[in-house]
């Protein structure tokens, strides 16, 4: 498969089958770093993890729109609005789903795998009421358009490196909170024994409320970020919502090192094999390799120590 | 005989009110139309039974069993497409004798692995086997690691999401997202007229009634009561000596059967089977037809199975913006307020009242009935 192509050729494949998986891996780890925290961290499967996302696109192509019409000539920056927004949303819409639903759940993990199901069905269908159910795209400010010549034969998008660049950032911050911060610390505490975390003076419930609110945040700035590489439909975030617990998993719950890594050597995998069969087969090689890995390494590639 | 191997007295009554309900009550009352919808309906029962066994007594939750249901499904609807696929039938392809999916994608013979399908024996062989080893297979390589609960629901729903994208791109041997459609005769029997779909509609019942006594003789046997305690205790059953992993295979495994069957049955009662039953989304479906049911209720599922699934075409029928809230509603209504579904519902409220109004009748058979289970159910 490799005879047509000359080795520069297959170089300048490889840069730019290898950066579309930086793409999809900036993706993955946005959504993943959210799960991560509440799945690896609070043990409950937010299956609607996804529509939390896509909350955050919508909250994103609403303030474009909205300073399309208003304001016009701050378009270019609206984008780091819309991403305090979506986060904003997001999170509301989380801590208020952990108050209502989850805490009576944390006792019960597949019956909270089932009620966020019910909730994200439900999302959905308010999303398909309220925007409709085309998928909506949002118009991006000048900037973002264009490429990078790298080489002649290389050439990378901005608005790619840009969703990069903001991933670098979410997750070099949501590592600090969760480990040098006083209340990551709390967070951290509760997970490892709630009883004790309690006996010490630390609030569990709200610490769980925060945590999902945090968690479900992420999950919103990710959604923002994807509307810069991709369009957003009602449905667009169940598309994603099994692989990145794939990533979760494999990487290993509750170790955000792992899901990076794992996210980083999927989505690679993926977009690899992508360019020499089609996108089905490929997906199908990498689920497998991942779930046949899993079935011979159950915890994941990092696991965590812990007395269980 | 009102306390042997198979059932106690209150489920004998269960199970024969479903026979009347089943064999006398619907087919009167209903049209050939909606007959055949239930018989659709009653496909699913048999993925719920099966998930009563493993999900409600094993405490094993599979987000697979469209899996199994897609597998038995393919198997039957294989040979029937290659029953109406014979050289009379196919004679304006470019191939004769091939499916018509497989002319359109430009393949000149029968896949090897599609040969064998010619027979019937081997049919209904592959049915039970190719689900039955896949499941063992899986289950393996998850329950000897001790890997169970949330990731094992997970790993499962990777499985059915990857088996949906196979045959969704694999159009040339599978039939791809239309699935494998004009299925007509089953040796030279036309499936599809209104007498044809009475007969099959028993024949399923019938199907279901065999199960359910699968399912009551595991229930009542030394076997369910270990995999009660298993749920329940995982460590102290492996530390009484128990191999724990060899009964949730065995768990996972009958489950997987059934989905099978109950897909089996799927292709010959609607006459076509497509991979919008294999994947994610009505898998989770299943796994909420059992909710409703109870999980802890054999004639339950059965129940659950058949109210959803009529509130789903009547809903989505005249209201089709309402049903997808409805149906979340009733994941989160049943999760939060009702674990035990209807059975529970009826465990707590209506047979006491029962009770009351015929007081000759011995309050509680002894032993071990689904309310004793009941009421210290729920936890994982």
């Amino acid at each position: 498969m490799f005879g047509d192509y000359s080795i520069g050729d297959l170089g300048s494949i490889f840069v730019m089958q290898g950066f579309a998986g930086l793409i999809l891996f900036s993706v993955y780890v946005l959504m993943a770093l959210g799960l991560a925290i509440i799945f690896g961290q609070m043990g409950v499967i937010n299956m609607a993890h996804g529509e939390f996302m896509i909350l955050g696109a919508y909250v994103t192509w609403m303030t474009s729109n909205f300073f399309q019409s208003y304001l016009p000539g701050l378009f270019s920056g609206y984008f780091f609005l819309a991403m305090i927004l979506a986060f904003i949303a997001s999170g509301a819409l989380g801590m208020l789903v952990e108050w209502v639903l989850i805490r009576h759940l944390y006792k019960r993990p597949l019956d909270t795998l089932l009620a966020t199901w019910g909730l994200s069905l439900m999302l959905q269908q308010a999303y398909r009421s309220v925007f409709g159910a085309r998928e909506v795209g949002v118009e991006l400010p000048q900037w973002m358009l264009g490429s990078l010549h790298v080489t002649d034969s290389i050439e990378v998008p901005i608005n790619g490196v840009f969703v990069m660049c903001l991933t670098v950032l979410i997750t070099i911050s949501v590592a600090y909170v969760m480990y040098k911060s006083r209340w990551g610390r709390q967070v951290r505490a509760v997970v490892q024994n709630r009883i004790m975390a309690g006996a010490v003076g630390i609030n569990t419930e709200k610490v769980d409320r925060y945590t999902f609110g945090l968690g479900c945040g992420i999950a919103g700035v990710a959604g923002s970020a994807f509307t810069m590489i991709g369009s957003t439909g009602p449905t667009s975030g169940q598309l994603y919502i099994v692989d990145t617990f794939l990533v979760v998993v494999f990487g290993g719950a509750a170790s955000l090192v792992g899901t990076i890594a794992s996210a980083f050597s999927i989505s690679q995998t993926q977009s690899t094999l992508e360019f020499f069969m089609s996108g089905s087969m490929a997906k199908v090689l990498t689920l497998l390799a991942v779930v046949g890995i899993l079935m011979l390494r159950p915890q994941g590639l990092f696991a965590l120590k812990v007395r269980k | 005989m009102t306390d042997n191997r198979f059932f106690n007295r209150s489920e004998l009554i269960g199970i024969l009110v479903l026979a009347v309900f089943l064999v006398v009550v619907l087919p009167l009352t209903l049209d050939v139309f909606r007959l055949n919808l239930v018989a659709k309906y009653l496909t699913y029962a048999f993925v719920a039974l099966g998930l009563v066994i493993c999900w409600g007594y094993g405490g094993i939750l599979s987000l697979g069993q469209g899996v199994f249901f897609g597998l038995g499904g393919y198997c039957m609807a294989m040979f029937l497409k290659l029953e109406a696929s014979s050289v009379e039938n196919t004679k304006i392809q470019s191939t004769p004798g091939i499916p018509d999916f497989m002319d359109w994608n430009q393949i000149t013979a029968l896949p090897l692995f599609w040969k064998p399908f010619n027979s019937l024996t081997f049919t209904i062989a592959a049915i039970i086997l190719v689900p039955g080893i896949f499941a063992l297979i899986i289950g393996t390589a998850m329950f000897k690691r001790r890997v169970g609960g949330t990731y094992f629901a997970i790993i499962t729903q990777a499985v059915a999401a990857i088996l949906t994208i196979l045959i969704v791109g694999q159009q040339g041997y599978t039939g791809g997202i239309n699935g494998m459609t004009d299925l007509r005769t089953l040796k030279g029997w036309d499936i599809r007229p209104d007498h044809a779909k009475v007969v099959l509609y028993f024949f399923e019942v019938g199907c279901l009634f065999v199960c359910i006594m699968i399912a009551q003789f595991i229930r009542h046997s030394k076997l369910g009561r270990i995999l009660v305690a298993m749920r329940e205790k995982e460590d102290r059953v492996r530390f009484s000596g128990y191999s724990v992993a060899n009964f949730k295979i065995f768990a996972f495994c009958i489950a997987a059967v059934f989905a099978a069957i109950g897909g089996a049955m799927f292709a010959l009662n609607v006459g076509f089977m497509s991979p919008s039953f294999v994947g994610i989304v009505p898998s989770i479906e299943m796994v909420i037809y059992t909710a409703v049911g109870g999980r802890l209720s054999i004639l339950g599922a059965i129940y659950g199975t058949l109210l959803v699934n009529f509130a789903k075409t009547s809903l989505s029928e005249t209201f089709p913006e309402l049903w997808l809230f409805g149906l979340g509603g009733l994941f989160i209504a049943v999760v939060l307020a009702f674990p035990n579904g209807l059975a529970g519902i009826w465990a707590d409220y209506v047979q006491p009242r029962i009770d009351r109004l015929i007081p000759s009748r011995k309050s509680k058979p002894e032993g071990w009935t689904d309310s004793s289970v009941a009421n210290g159910a729920p936890a994982e």
